[in-house]
């Protein structure tokens, strides 16, 4: 284990700032387009299921 | 138009869209007029300093060139698209490459060619002499083409959509940014001693390779569009 | 690995056998990638040395090539779909292709936003013009290009057709586009700046890169397939407005 405390592992050697924004903008990035499909499915199937609905009330 | 081998095809369509070019000079006269006000902007907006206009020079010129080709790449095909007349070109029995050899030749003629001649007019107002002026039209007159070929690409692909003018840029211009660096890089080694001759050489490269490939891709695109 | 063979791959090639499949595959490819990229981090910053130039900023490297690694693969990835909808007219071969291109274009974004990030205290600007992230820029224009070509034509069959076409053709041009820009940045500055002289890595080091690597690939499979289900879905629903599927047809949707 390599950093004396906590405090050290945030300060990353004074570069703390560009270390974990980059590691953040990555993060938040990936989580957001996870999250962002989960909810074009949602709407996706809720439109099927409509679409299907009113066939199935047509015939 | 049965009876012509793909030469005389090639002469003919050139001659048409010339001739239709003839009876609406304003085309030939926007793209040129736009041609020198963009390259004016630039010494409005970075100072009139002389050492500072020749740096900036090839750069300024060759973006002004590129950014006229890229307005005017909407009149490729849109006036035939909206007239019908495309389509039907599209059952001629040559093939379509030929075509679009033909229009793009005729387009560059009317659009890209003043740009050529005018070229060296702009680069004595930047301050740039001799050779650097020579080797600016050389490397006008090898780019020019390539960006009309390449950019037909992006005309075709973006035959009538709405917004397809930005949408045309958007596309185009990334594909334009080798020919930008080879052009402007032409020049300005030859203005700081170092030699045009490799740059030079690799625009003639790029125009041989658009020469080949990118008919074929626009007469691809233009059958997309227009299935 | 026979069992593989003997498996008839085309079966899945039709959207109704592809939903369920990649539904399947999904939670897998999910769980592979948060263990691949938990151990990525745990080597990166907790076995990975400090490094003797550039100190401890220089572990952004452990997200800025797996992100630019990332980007590079998926277009390359996406045109080969592009160019096997054109050549065998096969709608899925486009719909795979549309599927890449947002997690594409969002690795590129990332690879810009860290390479600026580690750029800032290795070299004192928030950009350099070096030829990666330039040419990292130009494919970000490039995706760009290809959803926005997509998005803007209403006829979903030509704007499958034509996205394709811009994909192939911007390809062709992403190997032209970095040799220039790289004659470009020497010709201008002399090899003084660039992002490929990482500092001499240690075995440590290598590893957790490669590892974060797998584990973006991962990421990018269960997403991709994830995104796939949507098209399908949506494409479906848009195709079936004023017509009656057939109940062997319809798409079993769970």
């Amino acid at each position: 284990m390599q950093w004396g405390s906590v405090s050290e592992f945030v300060a990353m050697g004074g570069y703390g700032l560009y270390v974990w924004t980059s590691f953040g903008v990555t993060a938040f990035g990936m989580l957001w387009e996870v999250f962002a499909l989960r909810r074009r499915h949602a709407l996706a199937l809720s439109r099927t299921y409509e679409s299907r609905y009113d066939q199935c009330e047509k015939s | 138009m049965n009876q012509l081998g793909m030469f005389a095809a090639l002469r003919e369509i050139i001659r048409r869209d010339l001739l239709l070019a003839m009876r609406r000079r304003s085309d030939v006269l926007t793209t040129v007029l736009f041609f020198l006000l963009v390259a004016s902007l630039f010494p409005l907006g970075v100072g009139p300093e002389p050492a500072v206009l020749r740096t900036i020079a090839p750069g300024v010129l060759w973006v002004a060139a590129l950014l006229s080709c890229l307005l005017s790449l909407g009149r490729l095909f849109t006036a035939d698209y909206v007239d019908g007349v495309l389509e039907q070109m599209l059952l001629i029995p040559q093939p379509l490459s030929v075509l679009v050899i033909g229009k793009v030749t005729a387009h560059w003629l009317i659009s890209g060619l003043p740009v050529v001649l005018l070229s060296p007019l702009l680069g004595l107002q930047f301050g740039l002499s001799g050779e650097a002026l020579g080797v600016l039209t050389l490397s006008l007159l090898l780019g020019t083409p390539t960006l009309s070929f390449i950019g037909a690409i992006g005309a075709a692909l973006t035959l009538g959509v709405r917004g397809s003018s930005v949408l045309i840029a958007l596309l185009v211009l990334p594909l334009f940014i080798p020919v930008l660096i080879f052009g402007a890089g032409a020049v300005s080694s030859s203005a700081s001693g170092i030699g045009a001759g490799a740059h030079l050489a690799l625009l003639g490269a790029g125009l041989l390779l658009a020469l080949v490939l990118a008919p074929w891709a626009t007469a691809t695109s233009l059958r997309i569009a227009l299935e | 690995m026979m069992g593989l063979a003997r498996i008839n791959w085309f079966k899945y090639s039709s959207p109704q056998a592809f939903y369920p499949l990649a539904g399947r595959l999904m939670p897998w490819c999910a769980a592979t990638a948060i263990l691949l990229i938990g151990m990525g981090l745990y080597l990166g910053f907790f076995v990975a040395p400090t490094d003797f130039q550039q100190g401890q900023s220089y572990r952004i490297i452990f997200v800025h090539v797996p992100a630019a690694w990332m980007s590079m693969f998926l277009y390359v990835i996406m045109a080969i779909w592009a160019g096997l909808g054109l050549g065998l007219n096969a709608r899925p071969s486009f719909m795979m292709a549309q599927a890449i291109a947002p997690t594409g274009a969002l690795f590129t974004f990332l690879a810009l936003v860290t390479g600026a990030m580690w750029g800032k205290p290795t070299w004192g600007a928030w950009w350099v013009w070096d030829a990666r992230l330039t040419s990292e820029l130009i494919l970000l224009f490039l995706y760009g290009g290809v959803m926005l070509l997509r998005t803007s034509i209403d006829d979903s069959r030509r704007a499958d057709r034509a996205g394709a076409v811009f994909a192939l053709v911007g390809v062709v041009n992403v190997p032209i586009i970095y040799f220039s820009v790289r004659w470009w940045n020497t010709l201008h500055q002399g090899a003084s700046v660039s992002m490929t002289a990482a500092p001499k890595m240690a075995a440590t080091m290598l590893t957790a890169m490669l590892v974060m690597t797998l584990g973006f690939w991962m990421y990018s499979l269960a997403v991709i397939l994830a995104r796939m289900r949507c098209v399908i879905l949506e494409r479906e629903e848009q195709a079936s407005w004023g017509t009656h599927p057939s109940h062997q047809d319809a798409l079993e949707v769970h």
